[in-house]
């Protein structure tokens, strides 16, 4: 029993979610029992980047063992209406394409059947015939005249063009003796939670109405788009969720629209419909947070302090704008002057489509964007002007005297003490040592460096920020949006037990243990006398628009919504407690599981005992109550007000900060990146729990060294994905990752309940860019790209390489879009020239020197159609073929271009091909440049060359076999003789 | 030689947490399923089915491994152990167990039945596992709620208690 | 990702797992560790007919050092080699190599002769296989033969062996007096494909570097020892293994891992002589 005066929130406390989820009784959505019949779906995705969709033949796929139904988009569209889009556009948005697709991945087709291997088993006999269009990747290139148009009814591919403009940025750039500009660009990552999307849903055509089991962690806003695009009002769409989720970092979100896919499929099905996303669907088509390109410019004072800034941002928001996006972009409008005194700014904002899955919520939202651009700038302004990096933020900072400071455009940063927690930090982590560790590194000729970064980081999202991407007058014709309702039920049942409902959705931040903690102080309890239930059902829990587990919200904003639901339901038994006791309400106390007097400790009853007296005694409550049963409360902060006519948006409640340096060293010879030491502070207000909020500092640290080091969403030009796997999508494991020292300061926010603020997102917006900075310092490098990776980083450090003579020169680094294939080789075969010729134009021979081919159709002189069963190794996969001789010389040359499709991928290239003979023989000479894209592309691109070489090789071996009259059997050591015909091997 | 034909469903039977379990399985089911849909045991979780992520890592016949890249029909007759067979009793943690909830290593728990399994076989293999040999065995397995630390320190006092070198303290 | 339908053959003896296989064509798969086989059946990429597990026969179980070579038998598990208590010093390339292979739970189901028999051309055993020079024994229901590992590896994913033949064991040739070995391997992240692996055997005379990762299979070449010539052989070896760029590296990159890290794996494959 606790002493008086302690209180469980501060407390590390054991979580009560734990027990179960280290025995293996976790209630995951695909661990929950379903319906008897219920079936399970597998969705058909486009393996293009860019295509219109010919012809969709599904008969084989329907008339499979075990299928119950096949959906295409035409089957989707006759039941849905398309998903709401926020911004004034005209622009749709389907969960599955209608008459093109935009992204590798996108949903193309449904199958439903009795389990998940036949509904697989079913989805590789459909036929979905494909016009490759041109692919855009590139957020500036979209954004060009001639770039391929993504939705022919916006007519191009920029969707959102607004400017902002705050003080007097004008003047302040013309009056300040610098300007230091940066372009730089943030890529495309996701925080892939290790449990996939889940989906379970049942129509009722009685009373037109679905039931949905998701694993979706709000914004429950996005209930209204489901419902909208089911076509029935809210009360008819009932969503649950799972009483655990394994992970989400914002993901989770994305869940939506397969929930209007399921729930048509169950309408279609006439039975329950489940469908669990596996990593391949994750990687390709789940949402991945946005990609950016920003130019940033800065009026600079000689001591580095900042008058204006000038923003240009342009936001990749992929294939579809889909709710509540582009809120990516404005989650962070109050704070894009970050934790500086910067009165003057100009904002562009623009948002494009590309051909890259639609984006969504991802931890940090936004604040990874921003940051990499503010605080690269703020390192080289200290780099262009020869100060400290320290000094160009400590001239910056938002002095502890100004708080509550209204920022420029809008945001109140509610409290704290920004310069104290930076020299804290520089302190207590050691940062003096760390100096002196990178002046020994660099007298050994070692590249060590170190980077500094300063964050506010934003939590409590006002519903409203988002309608900045309006223009005032449309904001005032839509009406007013704002606010940030959180919910929380307290209740005592009759026995006098007590449990809390709250509509937060967690997925795995032990909100369960938290708010125990919570309501255990109010009411004198210990946690373990509170249930606490997270689990969602919109027809029964009280939830409002902004519920669900996001944005930094649960401490200070769900926690606080308990704390004050437990407040008032113990006023009300203070009152009957009061009548028992015979004492007044006021000098009521709660302790120790008892309530008594204050005045005479003597004088207390169980808590029990009292809590459970309205249920068995109405008639003995106090005049005026009508219960101490349960008390819901809707808790919005009024600071939260809608975006102001001047577009001045208090975009967050609250703002924890973050001082975060590091010192790195790269490897001279492999330019690998080696953390020596990370130091984090954090101001996170009230802490509620310190072993979760260490928990949260460390997870989010390792997303963002993640970002910072290896994970990158990577497309080919032509719109093909790259990292469909997690050996291509690199997730740090603890070999990557060291621990972080952490500091805390504790500046309670007056804004919210408890005095939390939010701490979940804060490394994922400071980390990255502090890595990148501390690179950047120990190469010496102006321009840094994110993921720093050893291929690039070394380019830098290792000289130039000359090419031997008869090769190619080497080229430069291209990591994107490196999926274009060349090659080139020669054969000798002993026939003339004309024989050779002869033979390439002939389908017999084409049949029997293509390797695998079945049937080679001459359709003209010039045109060839082949069916042909291309493999390396066990990878086999039937692809038809179409092949076009062009540019005929005989018997010297000629150009054949081909396209193959297939179930595995599709392929599509240009051989040159020249003959020379002598005294005979024909020299056959080949250069060919390919183009892979699809299912091979995306989970085994790293083996591609080899693969496409080597079925290459074989048509030219072959060739010159046959040509050359050294037939033999067919089989495998095919190579070794390539190899010899060619001689060009090692 | 059995052959086992590809479209019918064959007798699977082998030691699951100790005790005898059969069921039927198509030959290409994938021991994950099987595990969790035909026997109901839903502590094994299913992350990436490419054996990378190694949330479904279970102990067969004592060796961790990736029960999303074993068949059903591969492990007949075998021993294997999960999550639900650690605990000592229901209402009482392992040591191992037992430190992950004393230092918070795990935060969704969707991960973390795999990575007990895979140190469950370190602690008991090699009892003077070093912090470099947890390591290496941690690195078969992605988390991405904890970034590691905690469970590193989970590792290390389950592997000082599993030696009789002192008690779990929680962190402060 | 669920595997396609195929029939499963549980081999007792080797002759049934030949038998199968000479029956089945070119759509049978051996099935020992599935360490490779299984992704790519989740993946749908393969699509066999009938997998043959010869995990249960008795015969392929062994491993022997024998004519001052280690023969490791089709159904023993890296696992197993790993943990040979002599291997540090009977084989140490091939006990720094294994260090390397996937992750502690993919060893413990995934075979040495699997690994060989998949040729992924930035796999370690293959590499290994080729830097010691060592030999694949394969077996059909017709004949026996032997492939030198050089030849064995025909390209990415590729290899020699015909579609009714399986690996039965592999031969390492073990560690020999005055020779000093060194493997090193750099990746994205630990346990990952090797962007470059560089295996080096150093005696008296000669330096042989082998590499993995590079090309569509791993390649051994002759070089000097260390000295002034090393520098121009390794940047010959560099540019005539064709790299490719990929997601992950660049080709300039892994010439340059080639040029760098090969002379470092050869000096200190020099130092370890003993």
């Amino acid at each position: 029993m606790e002493l008086a005066g302690q209180t469980w929130v501060g407390q590390s406390v054991p979580r009560v979610e734990d027990a179960a989820l280290l025995t293996g009784r976790g209630r995951f959505i695909d661990d929950l029992a379903t319906r008897p019949g219920t079936l399970e779906a597998a969705i058909l995705r486009s393996p293009h980047g860019h295509a219109e969709i010919r012809a969709i033949d599904v008969e084989k796929a329907r008339a499979a063992r075990g299928v119950v139904a096949v959906l295409t988009g035409r089957d989707v569209q006759a039941l849905t209406s398309s998903m709401v889009v926020g911004v004034k556009a005209p622009l749709e948005c389907w969960p599955i394409a209608t008459d093109r697709v935009r992204y590798v991945g996108e949903p193309v087709a449904i199958v439903v059947a009795t389990n998940r291997y036949l509904a697989e088993d079913a989805m590789d006999l459909i036929e979905v015939e494909y016009g490759a269009l041109p692919a855009v990747i590139d957020p500036l290139a979209a954004l060009e005249a001639d770039a391929p148009v993504i939705h022919p009814s916006l007519g191009r591919n920029l969707a959102s063009d607004r400017s902002f403009r705050y003080g007097e940025p004008e003047a302040a750039f013309a009056a300040a003796p610098h300007r230091v500009e940066i372009a730089v660009r943030y890529p495309r990552n996701s925080c892939t939670p290790i449990e996939c999307y889940g989906v379970v849903a049942e129509y009722d055509p009685g009373e037109d109405s679905y039931d949905v089991l998701a694993n979706f962690q709000g914004p429950f806003s996005i209930h209204a788009v489901i419902s909208r695009a089911l076509k029935v009002p809210g009360n008819r769409l009932r969503l649950r969720t799972p009483p655990d989720s394994g992970g989400s970092f914002g993901v989770k979100q994305g869940v939506f629209p397969y929930i209007v896919l399921m729930a048509v499929a169950a309408r279609v099905a006439g039975a329950p419909v489940k469908w669990i996303e596996d990593r391949l669907e994750n990687l390709a088509g789940a949402v991945s947070a946005t990609n950016r390109a920003t130019r940033l410019a800065a009026a600079v004072e000689r001591d580095g302090r900042i008058t204006a800034l000038d923003w240009d941002q342009v936001e990749d928001c992929g294939a579809h704008l889909r709710a509540p996006e582009p809120a990516t972009l404005y989650r962070m409008h109050g704070n894009m002057t970050g934790a500086y005194a910067v009165r003057n700014v100009l904002i562009r904002n623009r948002v494009v489509l590309t051909n890259k899955t639609p984006t969504g919520l991802n931890r940090g939202f936004g604040g990874p964007q921003v940051y990499f651009a503010l605080e690269r700038l703020v390192q080289r302004i200290a780099l262009e002007l020869g100060l400290d990096p320290l000094d160009v933020i400590r001239a910056n900072l938002v002095p502890t005297a100004a708080f509550p400071y209204k920022t420029a455009t809008g945001a109140i940063l509610d409290s704290g003490d920004y310069l104290g927690s930076m020299e804290a930090a520089l302190l207590e982590g050691g940062h003096a040592e760390l100096l002196r560790r990178r002046d020994a590194a660099r007298a050994e000729g070692r590249l060590y460096g170190i980077g500094y970064t300063a964050v506010v980081e934003p939590s409590v999202s006002n519903m409203g920020y988002i309608t900045a991407v309006l223009q005032p007058a449309e904001r005032k014709k839509a009406g007013p949006k704002n606010g940030a309702q959180a919910t929380a039920t307290v209740a005592v049942d009759p026995v006098g037990s007590v449990t809390v409902h709250v509509a937060s959705v967690p997925q795995g931040q032990g909100h369960r243990t938290v708010l125990g903690q919570v309501v255990a102080d109010v009411l004198g309890l210990r946690p373990s006398d509170i249930r606490v239930a997270t689990d969602m059902d919109t027809v029964k829990d009280a939830w409002s628009i902004a519920s669900g587990n996001y944005a930094s919200r649960f401490a200070p904003a769900v926690a606080g919504a308990a704390h004050l639901a437990a407040t008032r339901l113990r006023d009300r038994i203070a009152r009957v407690a009061a009548g028992q006791l015979n004492v007044r309400p006021e000098d009521i106390v709660f302790r120790g599981g008892r309530i008594g007097s204050a005045s005479n400790p003597e004088n207390a009853v169980p808590f029990t005992r009292v809590a459970a007296a309205t249920h068995w005694a109405p008639g003995t409550l106090p005049e005026g109550l009508e219960h101490a049963i349960r008390e819901t409360v809707f808790w919005t902060p009024p600071e939260l007000a809608a975006p102001t006519e001047a577009d001045e948006v208090n975009s967050s409640l609250c703002h924890g900060f973050i001082f975060d340096y590091c010192g790195v060293e790269v490897d001279r010879v492999t330019g690998e990146v080696r953390i020596d030491r990370y130091v984090t502070m954090h101001d996170c207000g009230r802490i509620l729990h310190p072993g979760m909020v260490a928990g949260q500092v460390t997870g989010g640290f390792a997303h963002a060294l993640g970002a910072a080091l290896y994970e990158e969403y990577s497309y080919g030009a032509d719109g093909s994905f790259q990292s469909g796997t997690f050996a291509d999508y690199l997730v740090p494991t603890v070999m990557e990752v060291p621990e972080p020292i952490l500091l805390h300061r504790e500046t309670r926010s007056p804004v919210t309940p408890l005095g939390a603020k939010g701490v979940g997102e804060g490394n994922c917006m400071s980390t990255p860019v502090c890595i990148a900075n501390a690179v950047a310092d120990a190469m010496g490098l102006a321009d840094v790209t994110l993921p720093l990776v050893p291929a690039v980083l070394a380019s830098h450090l290792h000289p130039a390489e000359t090419a031997p003579k008869g090769r190619p020169a080497a080229t430069a680094p291209a990591l994107s879009g490196a999926r274009q294939l060349f090659g080139e080789g020669t054969a000798e075969v002993a026939a003339p020239a004309q024989t050779v010729w002869d033979m390439l134009l002939d389908p017999q021979t084409l049949q029997t020197v293509i390797p695998g081919a079945h049937g080679v159709e001459k359709v003209s002189d010039t045109h060839f159609k082949a069916d042909v069963t291309l493999g390396v190794g066990p990878v086999k996969g039937r692809y038809r073929a179409e092949i076009h001789l062009a540019d005929l010389v005989p018997p010297r040359s000629v150009t054949l271009s081909g396209e193959t499709s297939g179930a595995l991928g599709f392929g599509s290239g240009r051989g040159f091909i020249t003959l020379t003979e002598t005294e005979g023989r024909t020299i056959l000479g080949y250069r060919y440049e390919a183009a892979i894209g699809g299912k091979v592309a995306s989970v085994g691109g790293r083996l591609l060359d080899g693969a496409a070489r080597f079925v290459i090789g074989q048509f030219f071996a072959s060739l010159a076999r046959h040509a050359g009259g050294q037939a033999g059997e067919s089989r495998p050591g095919v190579f070794a003789r390539v190899r010899r015909l060619f001689g060009g091997a090692p | 030689m059995p052959r086992l034909g590809a479209d019918r469903r064959h007798e699977v039977r082998f030691t699951l947490n100790g005790r005898p379990v059969e069921g039927e399985a198509e030959p290409r089911m994938l021991l994950t399923d099987f595990l969790r849909h035909v026997l109901g045991r839903t502590g094994t979780h299913v992350g990436c089915e490419h054996g990378v992520c190694g949330a479904c890592t279970v102990q067969i016949d004592g060796a961790p491994a990736r029960a999303c890249l074993t068949l059903a029909v591969q492990v007949e007759g075998a021993e294997i152990r999960t999550v639900e067979g650690l605990a000592p009793a229901p209402d009482r943690l392992s040591v191992l167990q037992e430190s992950f909830r004393a230092h918070h290593g795990l935060q969704c728990g969707f991960c973390t039945p795999g990575i007990l399994m895979s140190l469950d076989e370190l602690l008991s293999r090699r009892p003077d596992a070093s912090e470099d040999d947890i390591r290496h065995q941690l690195s078969g397995h992605l988390c991405r709620c904890t970034g590691y630390a905690p469970i590193m320190k989970a590792a290390l006092d389950a592997a000082r208690r599993l030696r009789g070198e002192g008690e779990t303290a929680a962190d402060a | 990702m669920k595997p396609p339908p195929f029939d499963y053959l549980r081999a007792d003896t080797l002759d049934e797992a030949l038998d199968a296989l000479a029956a089945a064509g070119p759509d049978a798969r051996v099935l020992a560790g599935g360490q490779s086989l299984l992704p790519m059946l989740n993946m749908r990429l393969v699509r066999p007919t009938i997998l043959v597990d010869v995990m249960r026969i008795g015969a392929l179980r062994t491993v022997e050092a024998r004519g001052g070579a280690l023969e490791v038998g089709a159904a023993v598990r890296q696992v197993e080699l790993e943990r040979r208590a002599d291997l540090d010093q009977t084989q140490p390339l091939l006990a720094a190599a294994l260090r390397w292979v996937g992750h502690a739970q993919t060893r413990n189901r995934g075979t040495v002769c699997g690994s060989i028999a998949h040729a992924d051309p930035s796999a370690e055993l293959p590499l290994a296989l080729v830097a010691l020079g060592g030999e694949i024994r394969l077996r059909s229901r017709r004949k026996r033969r032997v492939v030198a590992a050089e030849t064995f590896f025909a390209g990415s994913m590729a290899t020699e062996r015909r579609d009714d033949e399986m690996i039965e064991s592999v031969t390492f040739p073990l560690r020999k007096p005055g020779t000093g070995y060194a493997f090193r391997e750099i990746g994205r992240r630990h346990g990952d494909f090797a962007i470059v692996a560089c295996a080096a055997l150093v005696d008296a005379t000669s330096a042989r570097l082998a590499i993995g990762g590079v090309a569509d299979r791993p390649v051994a070449r002759a070089l000097p020892l260390p000295g002034p010539d090393l520098d121009e052989a390794l940047d010959g070896f560099a540019w005539s293994l064709e790299a490719r760029d990929d997601i992950h590296a660049t080709a300039r990159y892994r010439r340059d891992l080639v040029r760098r890290l090969g002379r470092q794996v050869i000096e200190e494959a020099a130092r370890c002589r003993g």
